[in-house]
């Protein structure tokens, strides 16, 4: 079936540290990005580990505490999305996240069956 | 009952009343360690640990101070204002009774701890998920020594209101009343969380909540019925109004949220378990069951508007000691006043029965009390401020107390974690709260 499209989507995928999640959120929220899934991950990225001791046991944690966003959104949003990520997410220090940009294949909106660029927009814009 | 023993000639040790005064010590030591769960649960899942511990670290450093100097500055001697420190280091606590007693000094003297140890715990409800654990274990040694002896002291141990006839079972003066307004002066000198106001910061846990709301609730006996040191009318009727007070409390605090959100809270259930045993805390002993029924819905009442009011305001007295305890303490110590019944206490009528000049000491102790909690923490605070902070950094606020002050994670999966042998050849401990630079 022959898709055609006038605008590319793609994907934004922010890892950023749990604590900073809400800040992301207000500054995805001031960038009007309304689209937003959230996961928490597990992850390393070259942070310092942390030593932990429980009784005897003493370890060192590798992987720290993450939280991914997943945002869906068209080429002309693509970097006030970025930009939203890195003011929501830095502290300055080793292990503020990354940020990936990923071509989408294709979009839907399962309410509507509208594709790409009107399956990412909200409604009402 | 601290306002009888003197009355009673000097008595020889009784089995039976000793061996409820034990059982009571060990109920009451048990309250801290439920006060811990209760806060844990009221905390971020990355500050358990530390709340909790909070609690514990209140059990080491109380009973040691207490042990000290603590007990004797509450308990030795008749002086207006404080003790004397006779008894420091349990000096002459031994097997004889204290005077009008009918248990040996060393249980009166361990019955005695549990109070001070619970109530310094009380206190870090104000400043839980932001304050050094190290600076809250030098604050919790001062405390013990310089604010709840002294009103102990008054309240319990001959001071000047006990002298003058102010009614206090079992601690509505300086187990709750003083927390209550320390826990307000503490939170206004070490300030709100970086986030307080800013986001949703949510308990973590209510099964923890209720659990240690219940857990409280049954220590809460020994509590209470220990405070009359026996096993006589006052100790039974304060053992079972704490048994009809919070559950007056639950109903009635259970209507006002049914009335202001349509539905009923298990963290709000929690609340007003522990509402209506402070509540019933100062007149446990004092009151007929039918008045303290009536207390525990009316106390329900001042405690859940501060509750909803205190979170609209900048001050992030965070786990609500102000409404909880010194809130309760303060209706519970007036409600003396008011409904006290010689026909019930074998000691005083209150106004309500005739005798106007009760209400005037109750309401003495229920200003005299807050004012100097206050007062003594807030100075306490500053001065200790100036020598350390007593905060950590937005930083390690953000990560959490428990890997930051403490280096362990209260819900640790062991996920990526590399055991470290000495052998294993890695580097040493790189605390995540002080990495090396990059």
């Amino acid at each position: 079936m022959q898709h055609r499209r006038e605008l590319a989507v793609k994907l934004v995928i922010g890892i950023v540290r749990p604590e900073k999640a809400n800040d992301v959120l207000e500054a995805l929220y001031r960038a009007e990005v309304r689209g937003v899934s959230l996961s928490r991950v597990q992850g390393h990225g070259g942070e310092l580990d942390r030593v932990e001791t429980y009784r005897g046991t003493t370890v060192q944690v590798g992987l720290s505490e993450k939280v991914r966003f997943e945002i869906a959104v068209s080429d002309d949003f693509v970097d006030r999305t970025i930009d939203a990520l890195c003011e929501g997410a830095r502290t300055g220090e080793v292990g503020d996240g990354k940020i990936f940009v990923v071509p989408l294949e294709r979009a839907v909106r399962i309410r509507t069956g509208e594709a790409d660029t009107a399956a990412v927009t909200p409604v009402g814009r | 009952m601290h306002g009888l023993s003197l009355a009673v000639a000097a008595a020889k040790v009784d089995t039976g009343d000793t061996a409820w005064m034990l059982v009571a010590t060990a109920l009451v030591l048990m309250m801290t360690p439920a006060l811990g769960l209760f806060y844990a649960g009221l905390v971020r899942s990355k500050n358990t640990l530390n709340t909790f511990m909070m609690s514990i670290g209140a059990i080491a450093v109380a009973l040691v101070t207490w042990a000290a100097v603590g007990y004797s500055l509450a308990f030795d001697g008749s002086g207006s204002l404080i003790g004397g420190l006779h008894n420091a280091f349990l000096h002459d606590v031994g097997f004889a009774p204290r005077a009008g007693m009918t248990i040996p000094h060393l249980v009166f003297f361990a019955f005695q701890t549990t109070f001070c140890i619970i109530t310094v715990a009380l206190v870090s409800g104000a400043v839980v998920e932001r304050m050094r654990f190290g600076v809250f274990l030098i604050f919790a040694a001062l405390w013990s020594v310089c604010v709840y002896p002294v009103l102990a002291h008054w309240g319990f141990g001959n001071g000047w209101l006990m002298g003058h006839g102010t009614l206090d079972f079992a601690g509505g003066i300086a187990v709750e009343m003083a927390s209550g307004f320390s826990a307000l002066a503490a939170a206004l000198v070490v300030r709100h969380r970086k986030d307080y106001g800013r986001q949703a910061l949510l308990p973590h846990n209510a099964v923890y909540v209720l659990l240690g709301a219940g857990l409280l609730w049954f220590g809460w006996f020994g509590f209470n019925g220990g405070s009359g040191f026996n096993t006589g009318r006052n100790s039974v009727l304060a053992f079972t109004n704490t048994l009809l007070t919070p559950a007056c409390t639950l109903v009635v605090w259970f209507l006002l949220d049914l009335v202001r959100g349509r539905k009923v809270t298990a963290i709000g259930a929690a609340t007003a378990i522990v509402v209506g045993c402070v509540a019933i805390t100062p007149a446990g002993g004092f009151v007929s069951p039918g008045w303290a029924m009536a207390l525990g819905a009316l106390g329900a009442l001042p405690s859940y508007a501060i509750i909803v009011l205190r979170p609209r305001t900048r001050v992030d007295e965070t786990l609500d000691v102000l409404a909880a305890h010194g809130t309760a303490g303060f209706v519970g110590i007036l409600f003396i006043g008011f409904f006290a019944q010689r026909a019930w206490n074998g000691i005083s009528d209150g106004l309500v029965y005739g005798n106007a000049r009760q209400l005037l000491w109750q309401a003495l102790a229920a200003l005299a009390t807050p004012a100097y909690a206050f007062c003594a923490t807030f100075l306490l605070l500053k001065l200790l401020g100036l020598a350390t902070p007593l905060r950590t950094s937005e930083r390690e606020e953000a990560i959490g107390m428990d890997v930051t002050q403490h280096g362990e994670e209260a819900y640790a999966s062991g996920e990526g974690a590399i055991l470290v042998t000495p052998e294993s050849g890695l580097e040493g401990p790189r605390p995540v709260a002080q990495p090396e630079p990059a």
